[in-house]
């Protein structure tokens, strides 16, 4: 480049030209790289916290019936089965992130957005779904349901 | 014919010195109309322009008392339709008026298509047309979110799933418009500053250069048509054309009004994150034969997740639409195009069947 600055004539205007292209480059990518930056949303600190004291007692959630709860900042979902048992699972459809629920008519997990059908074990059984849901530990101290995501 | 010079007041040529009226009014005069039996569809683009003036007009008034915020927006909107006078009407009109601009909106393309006005020199006209189509999907997807009720912050959270699902930039063009990991109200702020300000601007500029191209080549004679010879005689678009198209809005304007009064729009619940998604849910008529087919497709095919397809299938039969004046080399040439006319009305009879199932089908199985 620098031979060519020092020439006279016609370069003199070639060097003008790169001098304020590279000037323009320059100008547009420091104005687009802070605007795409603050287009980025921040990440916040999520609760990282593996473990969940529910609100509900055990005598809230009667046999045939789900209930959703909050997983940090996501829903979970509380079922207790036909036979009593109680299980938890993330109530978020693995197809396209809408909210489950209990069928107690099929005692089936349920998403509306799009049919989606899951068994009590959580495992996809018809529908879009791709995967089973995220299955979650229950453990019942006295009056008191505590989730926790299995290890 | 030359017509007769028109005589004008001072007023006007004091402005004719200044602005330079004479010029405009020639460009006006210039304008001619083919008259032919597919002249109808010339009225599609129009319709489709008057109703945006409607929705920017509305939209407008709808600022005054809208908050954007999940903890004020559905409140807000409350208020609007309670207890502001006409509050009701204006927020009827908006979301009539955006629901049939987006169906005029589809007529005209389809009309454009079938009588396969994108042919040279007319490709970028169709090009600025199908970008008007996306910002008119994304008016209709961000917009649906604004009053923050159960229905759309589930069809947000899907929508914006969709996003996230495509191969590659998915995940971080999610995030880009979720604002966020989840739908929250990082996410209503976004569309809403989305709605009200990038789109619009964005859809004037793009308007400007379909406008111009319009302007520029002229009406269209469908091929069929040239193949006759051509259309028989024109009609100026001052004032014969114009008084046509204000009588089509006029008419629009009185359905718009009934619709607001008679079905106005409704509010729902409050959306609650932690709420299951509410059987019977589905999005806006438009999107409904996408939404119908992602119910269709089995969880996975050839190895890939199902809705993940769907979205690579959907995305390239835009594409394919987008691209049709390149594709089309018969019509380019000046030949009939009979595969494109059958591909036209394959897609149409598409988009009107799995719409149909989409309101008629079992939601539950």
């Amino acid at each position: 480049m620098s031979e060519h600055v020092l020439e006279p004539g016609p370069d003199r205007r070639g060097f003008i030209n790169w001098f304020l292209g590279t000037s323009a480059v320059a100008f547009v990518l420091s104005v687009v790289y802070p605007v795409l930056g603050y287009l980025v949303p921040p990440r916040v600190g999520e609760s990282t916290s593996g473990t969940v004291t529910l609100s509900l007692k055990p005598d809230d959630v009667k046999p045939n019936t789900g209930q959703i709860f909050k997983f940090g900042s996501r829903p979970g979902i509380l079922i207790r089965t036909a036979s009593g048992e109680l299980r938890a699972f993330s109530a978020v459809c693995t197809h396209l992130n809408c909210t489950v629920q209990y069928r107690p008519d099929l005692s089936e997990i349920w998403c509306a957005c799009h049919n989606g059908h899951y068994d009590l074990n959580g495992k996809n059984v018809a529908g879009p779904p791709p995967r089973p849901l995220d299955t979650f530990v229950v453990n019942v101290r006295g009056a008191q349901i505590v989730v926790s995501k299995s290890a | 014919m030359e017509p007769a010079e028109p005589r004008h007041g001072r007023l006007w040529m004091w402005l004719d010195q200044r602005v330079g009226l004479k010029d405009l009014e020639k460009l006006a005069r210039k304008k001619e109309i083919p008259v032919h039996r597919h002249g109808i569809w010339y009225y599609l683009g129009g319709m489709t322009l008057f109703l945006f003036i409607v929705q920017v007009s509305t939209g407008i008034l709808l600022l005054l008392y809208y908050r954007p915020s999940a903890e004020e927006a559905f409140e807000s909107v409350q208020f609007l339709m309670a207890e502001v006078q006409f509050g009701w009407l204006v927020r009827s009109v908006h979301s009539w008026a955006a629901n049939l601009m987006i169906l005029t909106l589809f007529v005209h393309l389809f009309s454009v298509l079938l009588l396969k006005a994108y042919r040279p020199p007319r490709e970028i006209t169709w090009f600025s047309g199908m970008a008007l189509l996306g910002l008119a999907l994304g008016f209709g997807f961000t917009g649906y979110l604004l009053p923050w009720n159960e229905l759309a912050y589930f069809a947000t959270k899907v929508g914006t799933e969709i996003t996230s699902a495509v191969p590659g930039i998915g995940q971080f063009a999610g995030r880009l418009l979720r604002g966020g990991d989840e739908v929250t109200g990082a996410t209503l702020t976004r569309f809403y500053g989305i709605h009200v300000a990038i789109l619009p601007a964005t859809a004037v500029a793009l308007l400007g250069l379909h406008l111009y191209l319009v302007q520029r080549h002229g009406m269209s004679v469908p091929p069929g048509v040239e193949r006759e010879g051509g259309a028989s005689r024109v009609m100026p678009f001052v004032p014969n054309f114009l008084l046509r198209d204000i009588v089509g809005w006029l008419s629009a304007l009185a359905v718009l009004a009934a619709l607001a009064a008679y079905f106005p729009a409704e509010l729902g619940k409050k959306a609650d994150p932690f709420l299951p998604a509410p059987a019977g849910i589905k999005p806006e008529w438009y999107f409904m034969f996408m939404f119908q087919t992602l119910k269709y497709l089995p969880s996975h095919i050839l190895g890939i997740e199902g809705e993940v397809a769907g979205i690579l299938a959907f995305g390239l039969g835009g594409l394919f639409l987008l691209l049709i004046p390149i594709l089309d080399r018969r019509t380019a040439r000046g030949q009939p195009s009979r595969l494109f006319t059958w591909i036209g009305i394959a897609i149409i009879l598409y988009m009107v069947l799995f719409t149909i199932l989409g309101y008629t089908a079992s939601a539950t199985k």
